[in-house]
């Protein structure tokens, strides 16, 4: 909290230009950019509508990400407000449905936010600084950057599901007509997508094209960043031709490609005039590379006014473009080109002329080492470097038939292509094209890319092992795991003897891009990729011994479970088996019969609590079995389904067990994981939740927290249960807490006077059923299979009705008397049915005590010794005697019936026997002769067993 | 072939003995199951029935097997589960888990030991096991991940059963008895424990969820069924390599139990216990004294075993006293008479025996009284008189209170056998008076 003021003082939050635009509806202006500066700090920094942009939040080390749409202030300037596009963290998505995630998800990873319940209206005062988001397509790998800064996007969360970006983008409207100047033009009525979708696919940081956006782009819609990006893309081969012969001819075709964009976004045009001077100036700064390479890395670990620089360095697009590095930010500076003005950055400038040189840097270290270095150090995970290795090939021939269709779509392939080169060139050894090799910085480039493939290779060889070895399926392994294809023919190239057939494949391939690329009209491509395609062998002959094996990464939130059973569990086969099955607890019923007037009182409860966005508590109660949590959790299917259909906005349910947990401590532990996945102790879970649910958030869906068995969260000082309860209480919390118990009065019994009265008044109490409900939930269950007689089941709900009530009791023995049905003789007067005689015996089984049986069944000392027991209490008058006086009583006994006397070891022995199952209650046996005994049942049932005899 | 057979059928006396050794040790002592369990066909059926739709239809199921000690629970669980492996099918999936209240004797204990058996350890690696409560979310974790159809279905065998629930808050029984109940991986519970009221134990969430099947093992054994199965016992089977020794062999057992004697001594054993354990000692015991020389069970060997059986422990323990500490035994009873079973301390015991000696003795002598003191503390160490629980231990050694923990019965008993044990002692234990 004191951090959050301390912030606040010092940041100065200015207007920076003129208004863009004035809505006379809402009396707003709109601003191209603002101003933070902080107190006492020359430096300041520019927020441009389009960034990325951290806003504090409720967690001070994870503040929410959005990226800015709009910002506009109101006439006297003291509001300043902005329209942000949210993201989520991995640790705001509630644990239950990063499930569907389907893998672990990165910690750097974030999700476009496309829920509704979040207002994306933010005060401008609550923006922290800019952070770099990079755009991956969902199946590249997370890059490896010790940068905690930048953050990764791969999918769209809408609160329910995960989507591919792309998906979600052509729901948004459709991209505005791409503006000369950057933020001007942007349409001020939806501003959310464009700025979220169109940049996503551009900037994605892996080649990997996306079919959505190839979609997008064939039907036209991606105009101006799109095209700019791909003018940049075409400075990316042009980058690389530059070092061959055919440089000439590859900026012609270049140029062409300008031209072709341009011609479809004039405003692009000026740029890249302004632009190609640079290329020219390139060349310069050849040697500058290992420099620029330290540089490269510094500014990658020096993270917030990364992007405000590269909006500076940007400016000459062609250069940008070049520059594998900065990626990631070519599009952003043509939406804010003006932004190229503002030199304000204090540290960012001085770097301004090396920001250059990574482009220059590619001559020596190749494109492709930038890409390795810069999107997915291969430490990551040592599965990474297959995908890549994998993905590009495969996906290349469809992103190139698209290019051909559609210049402006080059993007993307271009983008890409200098990995898949190198990719390609691997595995075209024999290809003839040897000359060109001969250029130096060409042949350093090669070497370099070697040594990457080299390594990506090794590390390919290791996981494939490793991956054999631990092939149970934990999650994260399907993110990493290329398809069975890929994974085929990645394996396969490292096997020499069936390197022919590949390599023809291979060439196949090569020759199907080719001309499909020069169906595209470039020209570059086809001198290059041959010359390109030249060394690739010696990498795999001398594989690089400097990349340890990598260990095997054991996943450390593995979620362990019961391996699968080699065949499907057999379906029931019969009447009488279908019924078992429906019968059994577990077997979830269509409906919940009989507890309506609870589940609407439940329902309603929640539902307004969820829409009024409120908080509360509610305590259930009732004996076991009476459907207390079937009811709740009825409750929350019928709310989920309602928040997916959108009537009411969406919430988290979260559920803890007291008897789940070890600790009543643990209940906080528990409620965190449900709730953000994050593990904690239980007192610093207990801190956490505390902030969470006392402190005022931006956005905030509302939680429903169900607490069964409360009875166990009970401690001496009750603080569980007292935060518990006063958390709904507090005004930002919006969390709702049902509690179930089965005691009707557990909060006037054990709780003391603060935690009973936050728990409040509304409570409900789950009756046992009746024997007519008991009825219905059988039938309701059996759901017109025909398997007892009418009789038989009222029988057996009236006799569970009148014991407890309690529904489970109701269907075992129901499950049973199928079972003594099946096995019953057949019985030809019968109906296949289960009849009365079945429940009979079925009730007798389950009902009756085995004293008496057990009693019958004893053997003839122990007999007499009960008797001796019963008789020495007779003559005591007490209901306990001594060992020692039993057995004079037993000696007696012995006597009278004729038997030989017992030794004190053979009655000490029987008496033992009789305590082991409970029929007489004995002291330790240490005693001896010295140790009480007591009947644990009572004498007439004693008598009555043994009076038969 | 026949030819064969008739050499192999003289095979030397002392091979066969061994081979009888061999096979009816396996019998007794629990090594072999039985073929078919006798007297508990039903029980059989039923519980082999509710494994089986466990491991082939995913039904969970729990179970209890309630009955005495020695009445073939334990027998009749693993009769059923090989019965039921003989199925392939179930023999791929079926998991596994022992437990046995004796050994894990908390859920921390036994959650390990569950994860341990189900080789879950390995999905977390190297890791350390964590905390308990990690744990129990690991294991339920893994059991909801389940589901009735696919998982493979996990046994649960809880033997001594009572003791899970003196667990605390019976977390173990609780999570086992609702993954039972609910629709996660196919479980089926089968508790065993000799304790009638074990329902009782179960707190009532608990119980509530247990499917409230038990299997009693309550052996309504007839003595002719007893006699049958002693018989069976002891005879060799068909599958005997000396044809005409194992004809001889259960000729004599069939002889045996036919005997007078043999039938007094094994009703006796029959009054006192059914069980089968007590049973099979005796048999035992009559099977060490086969030897070359005799190669056949006599009547003598078993009025032998059974007189071995049904010894006292207690009075074969005062035949190893001194004359001494068997005086102060007998004043210790006398006291007992005198003072109706009020306890006693070593002052009080040493007036008794100073009245005997003045008295009536003739062949004894007066002792120290650290002698004395010395006796009475080996008493103490056989644990043949206990001081009384209240009485503190700041007391004088003379003065601590003690009970005796021998009936007279016994007394009287030693004192019969008790090799030459002087005559006035003798009177002396018989007479009313001290």
């Amino acid at each position: 909290m004191k951090y959050f003021t301390r912030l606040r003082v010092r940041r100065v939050y200015k207007w920076r230009g003129e208004p863009l635009s004035f809505n006379r509806k809402l009396k707003t202006f709109e601003y191209g950019s603002l101003v933070i500066s902080v107190d006492g700090l020359p430096r300041t920094t520019v927020i441009n509508a389009g960034q990325h942009i951290l806003i504090e939040g409720e967690d001070e080390d994870n503040p929410y990400v959005a990226k800015v749409i709009r910002l506009f202030g109101d006439e006297s300037g003291k509001q300043k407000k902005a329209v942000v596009q949210w993201f989520v963290r991995v640790s705001e998505v509630p644990l239950s449905k990063l499930k569907l995630l389907g893998r672990e998800p990165h910690p750097q990873e974030i999700f476009l936010y496309q829920g509704r319940s979040c207002d994306d209206e933010v005060n401008a005062e609550s923006i922290l600084r800019p952070v770099q988001v990079k755009h991956l397509d969902r199946a590249a790998p997370f890059p490896d950057s010790g940068d905690k800064d930048t953050l990764f996007v791969k999918l769209s969360w809408d609160s329910k599901t995960f989507r591919e970006l792309e998906s979600a983008a052509p729901v948004a409207s459709p991209p505005p007509p791409t503006p000369p100047l950057p933020k001007p033009s942007l349409p001020p009525s939806p501003p959310r997508s464009p700025p979220t979708a169109a940049p996503a696919p551009a900037r994605r940081a892996l080649p990997t094209p996306d079919p959505a956006v190839m979609r997008r782009a064939a039907s036209g819609e991606v105009r101006g960043g799109r095209a700019t990006a791909s003018a940049g893309k075409v400075g990316v081969t042009e980058a690389e031709s530059l070092h061959l012969a055919s440089r000439l001819s590859a900026s012609k075709c270049s140029s062409a490609r300008r031209r072709k964009a341009i011609a479809r976004t004039p405003g692009v045009r000026k740029k890249l005039q302004l632009s190609s001077p640079e290329a020219t100036t390139r060349q310069d700064i050849l040697d500058e590379d290992r420099a620029s390479e330290m540089m490269l890395a510094q500014r990658l670990s020096s993270s917030p006014p990364l992007t405000l620089r590269l909006t500076h360095s940007l400016t000459p697009l062609r250069k940008a473009g070049a520059a594998t590095t900065p990626r990631a930010h070519r599009l952003t500076p043509l939406r804010k080109a003006h932004a190229a003005a503002v030199t304000a950055e204090d540290t960012a400038v001085p770097l301004e002329p090396d920001s250059r040189t990574p482009s220059a840097r590619d001559d020596s270290t190749s494109p492709q080492q930038g890409d390795e270095t810069e999107a997915e150090l291969p430490t990551a995970s040592g599965r990474t470097p297959r995908r890549r290795n994998a993905t590009p090939r495969r996906n290349s021939s469809s992103s190139r038939g698209q290019k051909a269709s559609t210049p402006s779509r080059q993007t993307e392939p271009n983008q890409r292509e200098p990995g898949l080169t190198v990719l390609i060139e691997e595995d075209n050894e024999n290809s003839p094209m040897l000359s060109a090799a001969a250029v130096t910085p060409r042949s350093s480039k090669r070497k370099s890319a070697q040594l990457v493939s080299s390594r990506i290779r090794k590390q390919l060889n290791l996981l494939e092992n490793l991956q054999v070895l631990n092939s149970d399926g934990d999650d994260d392994e399907d993110e990493f795991v290329p398809s069975k294809k890929e994974l085929q023919s990645s394996s396969d190239e490292e096997e020499e003897e069936e390197e022919g057939a590949l390599e023809s494949d291979e060439e196949e391939e090569v020759l199907s891009k080719k001309s499909r690329r020069a169906a595209a009209g470039s020209c570059t491509p086809r001198s290059k990729r041959k010359t390109t395609s030249t060394s690739a062998r010696t990498p795999r002959k001398t594989p690089n011994k400097k990349i340890p094996p990598g260990t095997p990464r054991t996943p450390r939130h593995a979620t362990p479970s019961i391996p699968s059973r080699s065949l499907p569990a057999r379906r029931p086969g019969n009447v009488l088996e279908e019924a078992r099955a429906r019968l059994h607890v577990s077997s979830v019923p269509e409906s919940l019969p009989c507890r309506e007037q609870e589940f609407q009182d439940v329902y309603s409860f929640v539902e307004s609590k969820i829409v009024d966005g409120t908080g509360g508590c509610m305590y259930i109660s009732g004996v076991p079995g009476t459907g207390k949590t079937a009811t709740v959790h009825e409750v929350m299917r019928c709310l989920q389904h309602a928040a997916d259909v959108d009537e009411i906005p969406p919430f988290h349910f979260i559920e803890i067990n007291g008897m789940k947990m070890t600790d009543p401590h643990q209940a906080y532990v528990q409620i965190l994981q449900n709730l953000t996945g994050q593990k904690a102790t239980a007192d610093h879970a207990a801190a956490l939740l505390e902030k969470r649910f006392g402190s005022a958030a931006p956005r905030k869906e509302t939680t429903v927290l169900l607490v069964d068995e409360l009875d166990l969260l009970w401690t001496r000082k009750q603080n569980v249960m007292y935060n518990l309860f006063d958390w709904p209480t507090r005004r930002h919390a919006r969390l709702v807490v049902l509690t179930i118990a089965n005691t009707m009065d557990l909060p006037e019994r054990i709780m003391i006077n603060r935690v009973a009265s936050r728990l409040g008044l509304t409570r409900m109490s789950f009756q046992p059923y009746s024997f007519k409900q008991l009825q219905q939930i059988i039938m309701s269950r059996l759901n017109k299979v025909k398997a007892f007689e009418e009789d038989a089941l009222q029988l057996v709900s009236r006799k569970v009705a009148a014991l407890s009530g309690d529904a489970r009791r109701c269907l075992d023995i129901c499950r049973r008397a199928t079972e003594i049905c099946e096995h019953s003789p057949a019985d030809p007067f019968s109906t296949g049915l289960v009849g009365m005689s079945h429940v009979m015996e079925a009730l007798n089984e389950m009902f009756s005590s085995a004293y008496i049986t057990a009693i019958r069944c004893a053997s003839l000392q122990e007999q007499l010794f009960l008797r001796a027991v019963i008789a020495e209490f007779r003559r005591l008058g007490l209901e306990e005697a001594t060992f020692q006086q039993v057995f004079v009583q037993h000696r007696a006994l012995c006597r009278v019936e004729g038997l030989q006397p017992v030794s004190v070891s053979e009655g000490l022995a029987a008496c033992q026997r009789l305590g082991a199952c409970r029929l007489l209650l004995l002291e330790p046996s240490r005693l001896g002769v010295l140790q009480r005994v007591r009947l644990n049942v009572s004498q007439d049932d004693v008598l009555f067993a043994l009076k038969d005899d | 072939m026949s030819k064969r057979t008739a050499k192999d059928a003289h095979l030397p006396v002392g091979e066969c003995v061994t081979q009888v050794q061999d096979i009816l040790r396996q019998r007794l002592c629990h090594q072999r199951l039985p073929d078919k369990p006798e007297g508990v066909e039903s029980q059989h059926r039923h519980l082999l029935e509710l494994l089986k739709r466990t491991a082939i239809h995913g039904e969970s199921n729990s179970v209890l097997i309630v009955g005495p000690r020695g009445a073939g629970k334990t027998m009749l669980l693993k009769c059923v589960l090989r019965d039921l492996l003989e199925d392939k099918e179930a023999q791929k999936s079926l998991l596994q888990v022992h437990l046995n209240g004796l050994l894990q004797t908390d859920d921390r204990i036994a959650l390990k030991e569950i994860t341990r058996q189900l080789h879950l350890e390995n999905v977390v690696g190297d890791k350390v096991f964590g905390s308990f409560a990690e744990n129990l979310g690991f294991l339920l974790e893994a059991l909801k991940k389940g589901d009735r159809s696919s998982s493979r279905p996990v046994l649960f065998i809880l033997d001594e059963f009572d003791l899970f629930a003196h667990h605390k808050n019976q977390t173990l029984l609780y999570n086992l008895f609702d993954v039972s109940q609910s629709a996660q991986a196919p479980i089926a519970v089968v508790g065993i424990t000799c304790r009638l009221d074990v329902l009782e134990l179960l707190e009532k969430r608990v119980k509530s969820r247990f499917s409230h099947r038990q299997i009693h093992l309550l052996s309504s054994l007839t003595f002719t069924q007893y006699l049958e199965r002693v018989r069976t016992q002891l005879s060799l089977p068909d599958g005997f390599p000396d044809s005409r020794f194992a004809q001889d062999w259960n000729d004599g057992v069939k002889t045996l139990c036919g005997d007078k004697s043999v039938e007094e001594v094994l009703q006796r054993h029959y009054n006192s216990s059914k069980d089968v354990r007590s049973l099979h000692m005796l048999l035992m015991l009559c099977l060490s004294r086969v030897s070359v020389a005799k190669p056949a069970i006599k009547p003598a060997d078993l009025l032998e075993a059974s007189r071995l059986c049904f010894a006292d422990a207690k009075a074969n323990m005062l035949h190893g006293l001194s004359i001494l500490e068997l005086c102060l035994i007998i004043a210790m009873k006398h006291l007992n008479d005198v003072y109706e079973g009020e306890p006693f301390n070593h002052q009080m015991v040493h007036n008794e025996f100073k009245k005997f000696l003045q008295r009536k003795s003739n062949s004894m002598y007066n002792f120290e009284q650290p002698v004395i003191l010395k006796a009475f503390e080996h008493l103490q160490q056989l644990e043949l008189i206990r001081p009384v629980d209240g009485s503190s231990a700041k007391t004088q050694r003379e003065y601590q209170l003690m009970r005796l923990m021998l009936d007279h019965s016994q007394i009287m008993e030693a004192l019969q056998k008790y090799p030459q044990c002087p005559t006035d002692v003798k009177q002396w234990a018989m007479s009313a008076f001290g």
